[in-house]
């Protein structure tokens, strides 16, 4: 047997670091890239006789986000500590949630190969981060800590082992990540650590019923890395099962250096993490109206966007897919809409501006739409003199480009630069005269039966014309000079 | 002088400093001289703040100079268990591994007291961790009952009690888990406040077992403990589970007497078990409710028999939890070692004593994988019984009535082999955590045989201390105050 | 009984070095109040809540605002600590 000759499980676990000001239990600031322990206090440091103090906006994001996987939300769900010691949990647990956390249920749709499928989570959970170990910190070896990343916000999610492939995963992760960005609860940074994901791996023979050990995968910080770890480990383990041998349930960590995965020794209490209800922190309760608001404050979420442009606008799936991987680039281009029009051809036209030249624009800038100077009018506005016929492709390219970067109007630029497209009949008359007659050879060639010269002619027409000629006039005239 | 300003009551101490008839630096300088004369034999202090208390008796007199009185602490010289953290003052818990700790604040109570111009002159001896019922378990050494110096003062805030009997302080603070400010009022014939869980901040304290701690007052008077207690209530924001009920006004209905309360009296805690001479001054005290007026009615706590085995379950399992944050790492002692592991088991066993090393192995083992539901979470069950006890209770009668400890102030030494009997001297006490209600220990005469003092215990109904407060000041009134204890001159 | 071979399980897991009197001094002590809490298996309590918070729902104050407040200077965050280097706590060597 081989690989292909097993199926894979996967079940992710997220951990999505919350856009909070402050931490979860106290007032530090929860900003990144500061000076090792820069944002603590006593409460984060884990002093002797601090307490925790819980941010109530971290329960509000934790309801919002699982109203929009489709949990339930649970009215009265517990604190718990997870007790364990390691330099990074500065107390010596974690203040998590064990057997009642807020969210239960719910899941998420991906689509791969043409497929959809739904995704069914477990649970969320609201728990605090450690800190950060930082190895070999002195020529003997020594480790430092840095705890400003203790106490920051974190949301834990938890998908049922319904992952089949590592596509599946890659698929999972990043729909999740457009939600959470979209929903505005988290920066969907990988690099940094903000969104993390844990991976339960196991694999059983093809077609068997019961799932085989896992193990779970940390410090995957990279899409790439998830390949590499899954990767890895699922022939690692087909290998074990092979030879005759036990997959042992442990946690193992990804070595992005060595592309392996391997056992971790700071995990080897894990089995007895002597989870108990957190004394020191109520019950969170969460009041049926309370829910209700969060629910009213979602915004329309962003597969059900993608599908409407689909539907109502008739976009391709592609465009639509662009447009709605960020919700401030979608929010945009639904006000160029409000302006514009909504007909499946004006939205075509906004959305091939959008995906097209603005975006192009705006990778150039790396500003991100709420300071982009070109506001949502102002593309409208261009888009409505490129629909008139007003201005042509070049022109209307170069005055997007001068409105972009200035934030003048388009129509303005338009005129002042002079970009309007020439329609006027006899101005292109005189225009396709003084080509076809300075043309002789030419026009032999085509009426000899050679028509791909009919793009020569419009080129030197265009020439003539400073390329403000009505491509649709210069053509119609061309055709009747030269067949007539 | 300063003799009769030793033998002031808080309340009086607080109206001469008003009246300008005293200053506080002439109160400061009679206590740290009473300290420094008396507690080589006592040991209640583990640390005297002599300069700090100066500056503050100082400033405090300049404010009443001026006619700017803070408080009725303004000026007032206290003390508090060296449990409270307490901004550049050395803070162990009675402990080796936070010995020389400096913290970087003040818990939200020490905060409060300095608000109101309280002068602190120093940190209270005290159990380990405040595990114990006797003070033995102090890694700087027991403190003794000023009453008889081979005896005990109680645990775990025995120095908080024994400071108050040898007239060093006109208040302190001390924490009650299981019984730890009752029983060493009660020994040292003091009066001892545990409040409801909730009312008074645990910001700042030292976490023994969370869902069970409560910070309250030791006075010499039921009067006093009031003062204090107003003081310190209420809710703080940093400390969830501090309650945002309003505080009532503990002095208002202070003199109302007991005409009309009903007190109930369990029949469980007049059965056997109880040394008859505590049992004679319980009765009494119970008689001297009626002749004023008061009602008493039989009630039953079918379930308090349970309190200590749960509280031996749910105490370690959350301390065990608690004491984790002494690793070395980030403040506190470090053993040296070559690995990190090494370096957390070191540390550790050097650090802890004896009965927190008892605890965290109990709290480590109810909690690990497989005993949970069979050891905490049981326990946590019978805790909701006692409390159901007490509600039933509590539809009949205003405050329940009985004793603070099994015995008096027993010997030094006398427990220390067995840690079981220890915990028993709890029996009473324990079930007022269980069911997070007030309890107050005030005294109600002396062992007829033994002359030691012996306390009668109060529990009220969840938020109510005023009641408990006006019950004690009407037994205190009625049967007058205990002669000066004879252990130290 | 606790055996010796549960009472190192447990120091292990609770990072207490015990020594060999430790052990056996704690095997019977633990083994004692554990038979003593035994009395609680007698009683019934199915169907009973756990009372694992002993403030009562109704008395839970309001949640903090998501407020940012002034913390401690590095300095002082490190000032207790029995090694360091430069702003970071430091450790023996931590094994993953
Ligand atoms: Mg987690
Ligand atoms: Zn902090």
């Amino acid at each position: 047997m081989a690989v292909s000759d097993h199926d894979v499980v996967l079940g992710l676990e997220v951990h999505a670091q919350l856009l909070t000001r402050s931490k979860i239990f106290c007032g530090c600031s929860t900003a990144f890239g500061a000076e090792p322990n820069a944002h603590v206090c006593p409460v984060c440091l884990g002093l002797p006789g601090v307490l925790p103090s819980l941010n109530r906006r971290v329960v509000e994001m934790a309801v919002r986000t699982g109203l929009a996987l489709g949990c339930s939300v649970r009215p009265r769900s517990v604190w718990a500590r997870k007790n364990y010691f390691y330099p990074d949990l500065p107390k010596g647990y974690q203040i998590s949630q064990y057997e009642l956390p807020i969210c239960e249920g719910g899941g998420l749709d991906i689509t791969v190969g043409g497929a959809e499928k739904r995704v069914r989570l477990t649970r969320i959970h609201m728990e605090e981060d450690a800190g950060k170990n930082v190895h070999g910190l002195a020529a003997d070896g020594s480790s430092g800590v840095d705890l400003n990343r203790a106490g920051v916000p974190l949301l834990e999610i938890v998908s049922e082992p319904d992952l089949r492939s590592v596509d599946e995963a890659v698929e999972y992760l990043k729909e999740l990540r457009r939600l959470l960005v979209w929903l505005g609860v988290n920066d969907g940074n990988l690099e940094e650590g903000s969104f993390r994901c844990d991976a339960n791996v196991s694999v059983k023979p093809r077609g068997a019923e019961k799932l085989g050990q896992r193990c779970e995968i940390k410090n995957m910080n990279s899409f790439r890395f998830l390949r590499q770890a899954v990767d890895y480990e699922v022939r690692r383990q087909v290998e074990i099962v092979e030879a005759g041998g036990r997959v042992e349930q442990e946690t193992r960590l990804f070595d992005p250096d060595r592309g392996e995965t391997r056992a971790m020794r700071s995990k080897e209490d894990a089995h007895d993490y002597r989870y108990f209800p957190e004394p020191d922190l109520p019950p969170v309760r969460v009041e049926e109206a309370f829910v209700e608001e969060q629910r009213r404050a979602l915004p329309e979420l962003p597969q059900a966007r993608e599908r409407r442009y689909v539907r109502e606008l008739s976009l391709p799936a592609a465009d639509a897919a662009l447009l709605t991987a960020e919700r401030q680039v979608a929010d945009y281009f639904e006000e160029v809409l409000a302006r514009h029009g909504r007909t499946p051809e004006a939205a075509k036209r906004a959305a091939n501006w959008m995906n097209g030249e603005v975006a192009r624009l705006a990778n150039e800038s790396g500003l991100a739409p709420p300071s982009w100077k070109l506001r949502p009018e102002g593309l409208a506005e261009l888009l409505g003199l490129v629909a008139a016929g007003t201005v042509g492709g070049p022109g209307a390219k170069q005055a997007l480009e001068e409105a972009f970067r200035t934030g003048a109007a388009p129509a303005a630029v338009v005129q002042e630069k002079g970009l309007a497209q020439v329609s006027d009949q006899g101005a292109i008359e005189a225009a396709v005269d003084a080509v076809l007659a300075r043309s002789p050879g030419e026009v032999e060639r085509y009426r000899a039966g050679n028509k791909k010269l009919m793009g020569f002619f419009v080129g030197q027409v265009m020439k003539e014309m400073k390329g403000k000629g009505n491509p649709a006039v210069v053509n119609a005239l061309l055709q009747k000079r030269l067949e007539g | 002088m300063s003799a009769s300003i030793l033998e002031l009551d808080l309340r009086a101490l607080s109206g001469a400093l008003a009246a300008r008839e005293v200053s506080s630096r002439e109160a400061t300088a009679a206590a740290l001289e009473r300290i420094r004369a008396t507690d080589g034999q006592v040991g209640a202090f583990l640390r005297v703040t002599a300069e700090q208390a100066r500056a503050a008796a100082a400033a405090a007199d300049e404010r009443a100079a001026r006619g700017a009185r803070l408080s009725p602490l303004d000026g007032v010289p206290l003390a508090v268990k060296d449990i409270f953290l307490t901004e550049g003052v050395e803070t162990t818990a009675g402990s080796r591994i936070l010995e020389g700790y400096l913290p970087p604040y003040d818990a939200a109570v020490v905060e409060r007291l300095r608000a109101a111009g309280a002068v602190l002159l120093g940190k209270l001896n005290m159990d380990e961790f405040a595990m114990g019922s006797s003070n033995e378990n102090s890694a700087y050494g027991p403190c003794r009952n000023p009453w008889d110096l081979a005896r005990t003062p109680g645990g775990s805030s025995g120095g908080s009690a024994a400071a108050l009997a040898a007239r060093q302080a006109w208040g302190t603070l001390g924490t009650d888990t299981g019984g730890s400010i009752r029983e060493p009022a009660a020994f040292c014939g003091v009066v001892g406040l545990k409040p409801t869980y909730g009312r008074v901040s645990r910001y700042g304290v030292i976490a023994f077992a969370s869902s069970l701690d409560q910070p309250g007052p030791l006075a010499r008077t039921v009067a006093d403990t009031a003062l204090l207690l107003q003081a310190v209530a209420g809710h703080d924001e940093r400390d969830m589970t501090s309650s945002a009920r309003p505080v009532d006004d503990y002095l208002a209905g202070l003199e109302g007497g007991a005409r009309g309360l009903r007190i109930g009296v369990p029949r469980e805690w007049l059965a056997g078990g109880l040394d008859a001479g505590v049992e004679v001054r319980v009765r009494e005290a119970l008689r001297r409710y009626e002749r004023m007026g008061a009602t008493l009615v039989e009630v039953s706590l079918p379930h308090s028999r349970y309190g200590i085995a749960a509280y031996y379950l749910i105490a370690p399992a959350e301390a065990s939890s608690n004491l984790a944050r002494y690793d070395g790492v980030r403040f506190g002692l470090r053993a040296p070692a070559r690995g990190l592991r090494e370096m957390y088991q070191q540390t550790r066993a050097r650090g802890f004593g004896a009965e927190p090393k008892r605890r965290i192995m109990l709290g480590t083992y109810a909690l690990s994988a497989g005993y949970y539901d069979a050891y905490y979470l049981r326990a946590q069950k019978v805790r909701t019984l006692v409390r159901r006890d007490f509600d039933e209770a509590f539809t009949r009668c205003d405050v329940v009535a009985g004793p603070v400890a099994p015995t008096v102030a027993f010997r030094l030494g006398e427990k220390v082999e067995d840690p079981l009997q220890m915990y028993l001297a709890d029996v009473f006490t324990i079930t007022a955590n269980l069911a997070a209600l007030p309890g107050l220990s005030v005294p109600c005469g002396l062992h007829p045989e033994q002359g030691l003092p012996v306390g009668l215990q109060l529990v009220g109904r969840p938020f109510d201390e005023a009641t408990l407060l006006r019950a004690a000041r009407a037994l205190e009134r009625e049967q007058g105050p205990l002669p000066p204890p004879p252990g130290v001159a | 009984m606790l055996s010796l071979e549960e009472v190192r399980r447990i120091a292990a897991l609770a990072r207490l070095e015990l020594s060999p009197a430790e052990e056996t001094l704690f095997a019977g002590q633990l083994s004692a109040i554990l038979d003593y809490v035994k009395q609680l298996e007698a009683l019934d309590v199915s169907g009973v809540e756990p009372m694992t918070h002993a403030l009562a729902a109704g008395d839970a104050p309001p949640l903090r605002a998501d407020e940012v407040r002034p913390g401690l200077p590095a300095d002082r965050a490190l000032a207790a600590a029995p090694a360091r280097a430069g702003t970071s706590f430091q450790v023996p060597r931590i094994i993953e």
